[in-house]
């Protein structure tokens, strides 16, 4: 625990201490990794629920008449789609199509936005937000990040929990809808039905200071289900399942949604947006490379970084690679050459110097079966 | 949690030694600190390593460590259990979740290793 001081805290550090949180710094921020075990928090938001603390996401309320028009140049998704109280998923891109950050845009009103953004990225996102809106007239940028609380519950019995505490009918909000000023356990609340691990769920943003009091109130009313407090690793081993990208893995400065088989959440027809024309030119070229996901024939554990090889020759590399809990096999992410990444290509991952034989097979790894 | 029949390295080993023969293994703070062990990756029967010399591999959800040899020998035995059965390290470090027997070359060696109180001792050093 020692050096934690320095970092930042979530309002919720005392109840990760209180719940037998393992405490890491996760990129400056003091958070837990697990409370019981990654394996078995797991097993428990496929299964049951968990509750995360995502309080460490960067938040930017985007507002005024011209919010709508920035927004369209800002990211590459369509978010004029959006009616009121619909999310989509959406990239920031340098002009050259490289990736800033990925994010979530609520659409809370006409011309009123709530963007999501990793925790990593953002005092880089919201300088780029505020630089591209010097170009528009009548548009607020606001970092809410330091003035907003994150909860997410996931998982099958997320719903039923999740309505023990609220009056409203949670049944209509549906996937990628919000809804605000709803009360949970008597505090207000932006409730979305969106998350990061492959299963329904919720994320809920709160003022910090009554952040703890939903934690509790969330945990208790679970109790019954098996809902647990769930820490970053299983976080990221269900993300991984899912092929929910990740920035800094499956996203970079120097890739764009296009190699990351992302194409869908890019409105190619919307007149102009920042990175447009880099991604027409990374078509008209052909894509360099391509995201695949790949299982280990051979014994193995595929890792971020380790390097991919076709014969004796580096052709990619890996982004994301583990254990997969869910499927019981060594499953990973990684880039290689167009030709090489459709289901059933063979090639090998390089692991302490010695190639192991992987073979691609189809993504997501992991999907929910829908009720 | 450290028993006083072993000997133990900095980089979290132990070493139970029999005669000329030591059986090997991951002492109850490096299973903890790891979390759960998914994937276990043994020496061949018959490797010669040297003391401090990386002997395996094992990997948690989040990250893969090595594992050094404690003295100097040759590898006799290898529990393969933890091949299908990785998490038997988190369960029982110092029994069942052994990872290999060594027929010591060099016992002189033991001196520069850590009786379980001078262990407990480097870990309050080290900040645990």
């Amino acid at each position: 625990m020692e050096g934690l001081e320095k970092l930042k805290k979530t309002p919720l550090f005392d109840c990760h201490l209180k719940a037998g949180g393992k405490i890491i710094d996760f990129g400056g921020w003091a958070l837990p990794v697990q409370y019981t075990g990654i394996l078995e928090e797991h097993h428990c938001v496929r299964q049951r629920a968990g509750l995360f603390d995502v309080s460490h996401m960067g938040e930017v309320r985007v507002e005024g008449r011209g919010a709508l028009r920035y927004l369209q140049h800002l990211v590459a998704n369509d978010v004029s789609r959006l009616s009121p109280g619909q999310i989509c998923y959406a990239h920031m891109l340098y002009p050259n199509g490289g990736t800033v950050d990925d994010l979530l845009v609520y659409r809370l009103a006409e011309q009123e936005f709530f963007i999501v953004i990793n925790a990593a990225n953002t005092a880089k996102d919201v300088a780029w937000m505020q630089k591209v809106a010097l170009d528009f007239r009548d548009v607020k940028v606001y970092d809410l990040s330091a003035a907003t609380a994150e909860l997410a519950l996931q998982g099958p019995l997320a719903a039923s929990i999740l309505q023990r505490l609220t009056s409203a009918d949670l049944s209509k909000i549906r996937y990628y809808w919000c809804q605000r000023g709803l009360k949970v356990a008597g505090l207000l609340c932006l409730v979305s039905r969106t998350g990061y691990t492959g299963e329904d769920g919720f994320e809920i943003f709160v003022e910090p200071e009554n952040a703890p009091a939903l934690w509790e109130a969330l945990l208790q009313a679970g109790r019954p289900e098996g809902l647990r407090p769930v820490g970053l690793g299983a976080r990221d081993s269900l993300r991984f399942e899912a092929c929910m990208p990740l920035y800094g893995q499956e996203l970079d400065a120097d890739t764009s949604p296009l190699e990351a088989g992302l194409e869908r959440y890019v409105a190619f027809d919307k007149p102009d947006f920042i990175g447009k024309a880099g991604l027409l030119e990374r078509r008209q070229a052909g894509l360099k490379k391509r995201l695949v996901g790949f299982e280990m024939v051979d014994r193995g554990i595929a890792r971020s970084h380790y390097r991919i090889l076709k014969g004796a020759t580096e052709v990619g590399y890996v982004t994301s690679g583990m254990y997969s809990p869910t499927l019981a096999r060594n499953l990973g992410l990684g880039y290689v050459p167009p030709e090489m990444a459709g289901v059933g290509s063979e090639f090998h991952v390089e692991v302490r110097g010695q190639g192991l034989l992987a073979r691609a097979v189809p993504t997501p790894f992991y999907r929910r079966s829908r009720r | 949690m450290y028993p006083e029949d072993l000997k133990y390295t900095k980089t979290h080993e132990w070493i139970r030694l029999e005669g000329n023969r030591g059986r090997v293994g991951l002492t109850h703070y490096a299973q903890d600190q790891l979390g759960d062990i998914v994937f276990v990756e043994l020496p061949a029967v018959g490797k010669v390593v040297k003391q401090g010399e990386t002997f395996g591999v094992v990997e948690s959800v989040k990250a893969a460590s090595d594992c050094y040899a404690p003295l100097s020998g040759k590898v006799v035995e290898v529990n393969s259990r933890l091949t299908d059965e990785p998490a038997t390290i988190n369960q029982d470090c110092y029994g069942q979740g052994w990872m290999m027997v060594l027929e010591v070359s060099d016992p002189s060696e033991v001196g520069k290793l850590m009786d379980a109180a001078r262990y407990q001792e480097y870990l309050k050093e080290v900040g645990h």
